[in-house]
């Protein structure tokens, strides 16, 4: 038998790390936990734009002139560093890819879940802690994602806006556009009941976020639930005040 | 001192291995003592099965006190029963009125195949624990108590963490079978203390890794620290999440240095 002590290869995954990596980013967003970095990343993206979108929108309490100039002010960020609209449009691109980003990251990631459990439990399950918000993070997020392609074509484009000021959607009249817009009552219970779902979605989302990014101090922890549903009633809140306040008249052209 | 007796219908999963399709069956329990254990009566149960000669129920268990993490079982939809903090073997027929219907299904997750009945195979738990779950020492003799210092906190926070029994019903319990209550607390419980600090990173991606292979994602429901009978805390997956995002960048310093 032979005494020599024979090589030792490294027994375990810690020993050995991979020689050849992928560039970081894409290293780590190969993994689920790194498309929850990816989720709740394109997720703080999205909730800053809501809230700044909310609060530029309740110019609209103070009259056409001032919500009007508001969306001119909007064009000319950095004028004239920046060549108008230029600016704006870096934004739009930044959170056209955020929402592009939160979508993949959510659909590969339920995907991977559906897999992870290929046979389902063939009795009821009785959920202890799931909230009604966690268990349709899905649902309310197409909802709220077929609510932004609705809200674009009306209030953007103009596209399902026939009513614009005078009968006719004129780009630069956000005031008149808004307020015609909301006074059919269909469109203005969709943006209710779509702002209600994108409330829900956050009051989980916006917990969900410090566990995905590994935020957790016992200094601040209990104060996670409550930011999330402060943040969340904020937002719509502010958002369903603009369609009720057209259908009961406070705002009008 | 008088002892209250219950009767039960148990409608129990039966399946004859990996592939076969399975079905509830349903069996009634007469007058049983509220001291039994759950799986005591399962054992009862199986007595009588034999000897009318069929086949006993096929289920997990060892050391019966709630310490080895072998017992499993969904119990009325959920992980280890009603009773919160509380193995399958420490569950007790008190818990459950008289007349009860009991649902008992085996735990369900692609990593967690049926091999019969009520037991399942949880080696993906294995293969996650040799990626990384432990510490890499060399042996000699036994290192002085008290030689390396360990704040107070950190000690109980690793203790916590380390109560783990790695049973699998926070996976069992999870909406999407994601692990990572069970690999949060295994990365804290080193990832905390002095001893596990060389590999803390290591440890970190590589447990994270092959847990990828095997398990889902985490969508933060909570379900997991629910039904664990050791009552670990959602803390030990914030801990892995940044450990893991750490070692991303650590790790590849290290290996550009070499
Ligand atoms: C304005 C739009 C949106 C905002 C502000 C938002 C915000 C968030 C936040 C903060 C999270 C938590 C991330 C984490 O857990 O780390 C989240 C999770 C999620 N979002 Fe969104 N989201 C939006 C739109 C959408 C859309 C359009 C979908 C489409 C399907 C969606 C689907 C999801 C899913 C599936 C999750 C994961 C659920 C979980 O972690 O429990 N979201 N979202
Ligand atoms: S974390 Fe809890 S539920 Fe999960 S394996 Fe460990 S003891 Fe069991
Ligand atoms: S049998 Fe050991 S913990 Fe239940």
């Amino acid at each position: 038998m032979s005494t020599a002590t024979p090589s030792r290869q490294p027994v375990t995954g810690t020993a050995a790390a991979p020689r050849t990596r992928r560039p970081l980013l894409l290293d780590l967003y190969g993994t689920a936990v790194g498309k929850k970095y990816a989720m709740a990343i394109s997720g703080i993206a999205l909730m800053g734009f809501v809230l700044f979108h909310m609060i530029g929108n309740t110019k609209m309490y103070l009259g056409a002139v001032e919500l009007n100039e508001y969306a001119e002010f909007l064009k000319k960020l950095l004028y004239p560093l920046a060549p108008k609209e230029s600016v704006l449009w870096i934004l739009r691109a930044g959170l056209l890819g955020m929402l592009a980003l939160h979508l993949h990251a959510a659909w590969s990631l339920t995907v991977l879940n559906r897999h992870a459990r290929s046979v389902r439990y063939q009795s009821a399950r009785d959920y202890q802690e799931a909230s009604l918000a966690s268990r349709s993070m899905r649902l309310s997020g197409i909802v709220v994602l077929l609510f932004i392609v609705w809200h674009l074509l009306d209030l953007t484009f103009g596209v399902v806006n026939t009513v614009g000021a005078d009968g006719e959607f004129v780009r630069s009249e956000v005031y008149a556009n808004v307020v015609r817009s909301f006074e059919r009552w269909p469109v203005a219970l969709f943006y209710v009941v779509a702002n209600l779902l994108l409330g829900l979605h956050l009051t989980h989302g916006a917990w969900s976020i410090f566990q995905s990014l590994g935020w957790n101090n016992p200094r601040f922890n209990a104060w996670r639930t409550a930011f999330a549903r402060g943040f969340a009633a904020v937002v719509v809140i502010g958002n369903i005040s603009f369609p009720i306040a057209v259908t009961i008249g406070i705002v009008s052209v | 001192m008088t002892r209250t007796v219950k009767n039960l219908t148990l409608k129990v999963w039966r399946q004859n291995g990996p592939d076969d399709k399975g079905h509830f069956e349903t069996h009634v329990i007469d007058s049983i003592t509220d001291e039994a254990s759950f799986l005591e009566m399962l054992d009862v149960l199986n007595e009588r099965l034999i000897d009318e000669n069929k086949e006993a129920i096929v289920f997990d268990h060892d050391c019966r006190e709630g310490i080895c993490g072998t017992c499993s079982l969904m119990i009325n939809g959920q992980a280890h029963g009603p009773q919160r903090a509380t193995t399958t073997c420490q569950l007790h027929l008190r818990s459950f009125n008289d007349n009860d219907t009991i649902v008992i299904e085996p735990w369900r997750a692609s990593a967690f195949p049926i091999i019969k009945d009520l037991m399942v195979d949880r080696a993906a738990f294995d293969r996650i624990v040799e990626s990384g779950g432990f510490i890499t020492s060399p042996t000699g003799g036994a290192p002085d108590a008290n030689l390396i210092p360990v704040p107070k906190p950190v000690a109980d926070a690793a203790m916590d963490a380390a109560a783990c029994i790695g049973c699998g019903a926070c996976v069992a319990a999870c909406p999407n079978s994601a692990a990572n209550l069970f690999v949060g607390a295994k990365i804290t419980h080193l990832n905390l203390l002095p001893q596990g600090q060389a590999e803390r990173y290591k440890r970190a991606e590589a447990m994270v890794d092959e847990m990828d292979e095997h398990f889902g994602s985490c969508t933060n429901h909570g379900e997991c620290s629910a039904a664990c009978p050791k009552e670990i805390s959602l803390d030990v997956i914030a801990l892995m999440n940044k450990d893991y995002r750490s070692a991303k960048f650590k790790n590849r310093k290290q290996l550009s240095r070499k």
